[in-house]
């Protein structure tokens, strides 16, 4: 068994690492008067409040810095950033002194439970696992909204992304920001038919990054293709005005296609469109990211597929980001599956290059994802990227390896005779018309089972209008033509220093005067943050604990069986099963043929309507353990011997065994001299051998317990060692499945260990026992 | 339309560009197939992109739905919803907000009539 310790996140310095210096953060800033303490839960009331005054610290995206040579413990790194102020490390990084190497990428992972009030606490608990790209899914439907919506109702398979959502969760995120001390990007969607609005509304809020892509509006929103370009140069070049970095749509079409290895050469064309039209829309290519995905997954031998893709597209973009977002398109129910599939993806990454490390959570392929499972798929990203570090220093692409080299060049061909086929067709509309897109099959292979979109056709068609003569808006950053010089002489602005700002005709626009930015408050009476709070407010206010997996009391759990049964019959058992332990509404959420006659492993999840107050619970104070270190110490300067034994009629000898062999990271490991006498030992035998030894230390095993005779054990030989005049000497220790530290005392040992003991805890008991004898007795010859 | 997979026959005008070449005919060719669609996009507007504008001008959004919709169905997107507004507080001598919240609430949309005609649609 590995070494325990204590828990890391929370005994790690608070002490802000070098460089973190958050845009606006400053003494007037909100969040810096309001610091976070990790002991406490985030203070959903107080973030509520006063949102109307609340303003964002910055604009615009942050990257992490890298640091091309770090140390860290014993170890140097290549591809890392600076460290986090606050963290978990991964479970592992107790073996290295608990260090927490931040990977050189942004990492994401995508919160969206349908209540923001409970996602900015899975937000908090993604951060603490190095997370500091937070993505917000936008509930369905809501692109198809031809304007904002208002107040914060309850989302569906993801949030309605409105003003007051935005604002609670950005705030939010200055607090958490600050306590992991790493600037936390915040992003969502800037599509459907309202974009150019919510662009404005995520530039005037400071959201840091979004999704904006024509492309697919018109694919898989169906939103008409003029309404969806002409508005995306207006959204994009709103997003540019307040440094918002963009993720593009392509990876949706291998998310989506038939055969996703095979649309390779129209994911280089989609994700050309968007960089194009961007770049003319006047965003900074920095500011691009690709959205790429490895198109395949095992079983087949994605690795080999999916590279010769990735390095097309890193030779076609150079200059962009690069965005590497992993598989879902395969993705089951299986947990572990969907990691592998994500390491793998990972390992392109490395292999290639990746600015921003997305993350997938194992649980997709079963329900919207979990808060402990954004955790785990941040933990997968960290474990992964950084278990790669620097692998390119020493492994690297074989560009001239004829497989290699030939199928990249193949891909940039296909894609360039895609493009020739689209001009040929129309140019953009006329190859949606014609079904270009998504199609199954590898261009110029068609299957005909494309996305057809009409051009008149749609949602949002012939909304679109030609700009007259005298076309004006009067603000900022706006996109195409704006005939500002004729309202600017009626006006009489005139040129002074350089063109004076569009917004000077109205007195500023909210971009640049961030006090003209209206906030609408609840509109819904029903459907709001309070009413829901209020329904939980009584479980917050007396800390009452409920299980949950997204919502606060949702009660959600899982119980995992292994059935001996096959597959079908064991999901009906299964479910049975899950009723017999109380657990309401039963779902079988997972299911595994181990074998089709031998068994079949099931995962069933249901509620268990169950508060407990934790004012009610007995918990025994946590023994203060000893440091491995301290142990050694100990042992190596005075030496220390125990004899052990299961004793009475009992042919137990696992559990000691466990406890004392190196194999095991028993006490041995030490240097403790153990003298084990076996199984059934006499209790007087056993104390005879102490004493022949000049043992300090009886460890005595004692399974049975039926007729107490644990108990009778214990006692006897603590009355034998009396009896013998070597008790004083002597430290009595009993362990067994039935034993407790309590029970043990009150029968005349020393100390009692039960279920889950470690040697690492007799022996920081045994070094604290004697340490205490020895200055115990110092003392009382000092008084003499 | 199904088609097998004729890349072999297709290419043969590519197969002896450079490496370089064939990247610089990929982004002609990408520039080629954009070009019109943001020329559409710098003369066209439509009602999200003149709500935007109005957001800009520091208009609450249920403010701003109302005033487009009306600025649509009197056929004057064209000339810009912010340039409505603009134009009735430079006329009624207050900001672009009250402006905005007069035409709202379904008033003084004679002042909008008087410079660009365009009664409404039914």
């Amino acid at each position: 068994m590995p070494p325990e310790s204590p828990p890391t996140g929370h005994a790690r310095p608070a002490v802000k690492p070098p460089g973190y210096h958050p845009v606006g953060a400053g003494p007037g800033d909100w969040a810096s008067t309001h610091p976070l303490s990790p002991e406490e839960k985030l203070d959903l009331e107080q973030i509520l409040a006063d949102l109307e005054h609340y303003r964002p610290r910055r604009r615009g995206w942050t990257w992490r810095k890298r640091l091309n040579d770090q140390r860290l413990g014993p170890f140097s790194y290549r591809e890392t950033s600076e460290p986090l102020a606050r963290s978990v490390p991964l479970p592992a990084a107790k073996y290295f002194g608990n260090i927490d190497p931040q990977p050189d990428c942004v990492v994401t992972t995508e919160i969206a439970s349908g209540r923001f009030e409970d996602d900015v606490r899975r937000m908090r608990m993604a951060a603490w696992h190095g997370a500091d790209h937070i993505m917000v899914i936008r509930t369905a439907g809501q692109s198809h909204m031809d304007s904002l919506l208002e107040g914060t109702p309850e989302g569906v398979g993801g949030i309605a992304v409105t003003r007051k959502q935005v604002r609670a969760t950005r705030k939010a995120l200055d607090q958490i920001e600050d306590e992991v001390g790493r600037p936390i990007n915040f992003h969502s969607y800037i599509s459907g038919v309202a974009g150019p609005e919510m662009a404005v509304m995520f530039a005037e809020e400071g959201v840091n990054g979004a999704h904006q892509d024509p492309q697919y509006n018109v694919l898989y929103r169906n939103i008409n293709m003029v309404r969806s370009f002409v508005d995306a140069a207006v959204a994009k070049k709103l997003m540019a005005a307040a440094n918002m970095a963009q993720i593009d749509g392509a990876h949706n079409a291998n998310a989506t296609a038939r055969e996703a290895w095979k649309v390779m050469p129209e994911l280089l064309v989609q994700h050309a469109i968007n960089c194009a039209y961007s770049v003319k829309a006047g965003m900074p290519k920095e500011s691009i990211c690709l959205s790429t995905v490895p198109p395949d997954a095992a079983p087949a031998p994605c690795v080999r597929m999916d590279l010769p893709y990735a390095v097309a597209l890193r030779d076609l973009f150079a200059g962009y980001r690069m965005r590497a977002q992993q598989n879902t398109r395969y993705i089951e129910s299986c947990g572990r599956e969907a990691t592998v599939n994500h390491v793998l993806d990972m390992l392109i990454s490395r292999l290639t290059s990746a600015d921003i490390q997305s993350t997938i959570t194992p649980d997709e392929g079963r329900n919207v994802p979990w808060h402990y499972n954004n955790v785990h798929a941040c933990n997968t990203a960290r474990q992964t990227l950084v278990g790669l570090d620097g692998v390119r220093k020493i492994v690297k692409l074989d560009r001239q390896a004829p497989e290699l080299k030939s199928k990249v060049r193949e891909l940039k061909e296909r894609a360039v005779l895609f493009l020739e086929g689209m001009l040929r067709d129309g140019g953009y509309f006329g190859a949606v018309e014609a079904g270009y897109f998504v199609d199954s099959g590898q261009y110029p292979e068609t299957n005909d089972d494309g996305i057809f979109r009409k051009l008149d056709g749609g949602v949002g068609v012939d909304t679109v209008v030609e700009r007259a003569d005298d076309y004006l808006a009067p603000v900022c950053h706006h996109f195409g033509e704006n005939h500002l010089e004729q309202a600017f002489g009626e006006c009489g602005l005139v040129e002074g220093n350089g063109a004076p700002r569009p917004c000077e005709l109205i007195g500023g626009c909210t971009l640049c005067n961030e006090e003209l930015i209206p906030f609408v408050d609840e509109l819904d009476p029903e459907d709001n943050v309070n009413v829901r709070l209020a329904q939980t407010a009584e479980m917050r206010e007396k800390g009452l604990i409920k299980p949950e997996v997204q919502w606060a009391g949702d009660g959600f759990v899982v119980v995992t069986l292994f059935l001996p049964a096959s597959e079908r019959v064991a999901e009906f058992a299964a479910l049975e099963m899950a009723k017999a332990m109380n657990l309401a509404d039963p779902e079988v959420i997972h299911k595994q043929v181990m074998h089709p006659a031998e068994g079949t492993l099931l995962e069933v999840r249901g509620r268990l309507d169950v508060a407990i107050d934790p004012a009610t619970l007995v918990i025994p104070e946590e023994p203060e353990e000893l440091s491995d270190d301290e142990i050694r110490e100990f042992v190596n300067e005075r030496g220390l011997k125990c004899v052990a034994a299961t004793v009475g009629n009992d042919e137990h000898s696992v559990g000691m065994r466990e406890i004392i062999d190196i194999k095991h990271g028993g006490i041995e490991k030490y240097g403790i001299e153990c003298v084990y006498l076996g199984t059934s030992v006499p209790v007087d035998k056993l104390l005879d051998a102490a004493i022949e030894h000049a043992a300090d230390a009886v460890l005595l095993s004692t399974i049975i317990s039926h007729g107490e005779i644990h108990r009778q054990n214990m006692e006897q030989i603590a009355d034998l060692a009396a009896e013998k005049g070597v008790r004083e000497k002597l430290l009595l220790i009993a362990g067994g499945t039935q034993v407790t530290d309590e029970l043990a005392r009150e029968w005349g040992m020393d100390a009692g260990f039960g279920r889950g003991t470690k040697g690492r805890h007799v022996a920081s008991f045994m070094v604290k026992a004697l340490q205490e004898r020895a200055t115990g007795a110092a003392a009382a010859g000092t008084a003499e | 339309m199904t088609r097998a997979d004729e890349y072999l026959a297709w290419r043969t005008h590519l197969a002896d560009l450079t490496e370089e070449q064939l990247e610089e005919r990929f982004w002609e060719l990408v520039d080629e197939i954009v070009d019109p669609l943001i020329e559409l996009a710098r003369t066209h507007t439509s009602p999200s992109i003149e709500r935007s504008v109005l957001m800009r001008m520091g208009i609450d959004s249920q403010t701003a739905n109302a005033v487009v919709s009306e600025v649509d169905k009197r056929g004057l997107l064209g000339h810009g919803a912010g340039h409505v507004v603009w134009h009735c507080s430079q006329v009624w001598k207050v900001d672009v907000r009250a402006a905005a919240a007069k035409l709202a609430a379904g008033k003084g949309w004679e002042a909008v009539e008087k410079k660009w005609g365009g009664h409404r649609a039914a």
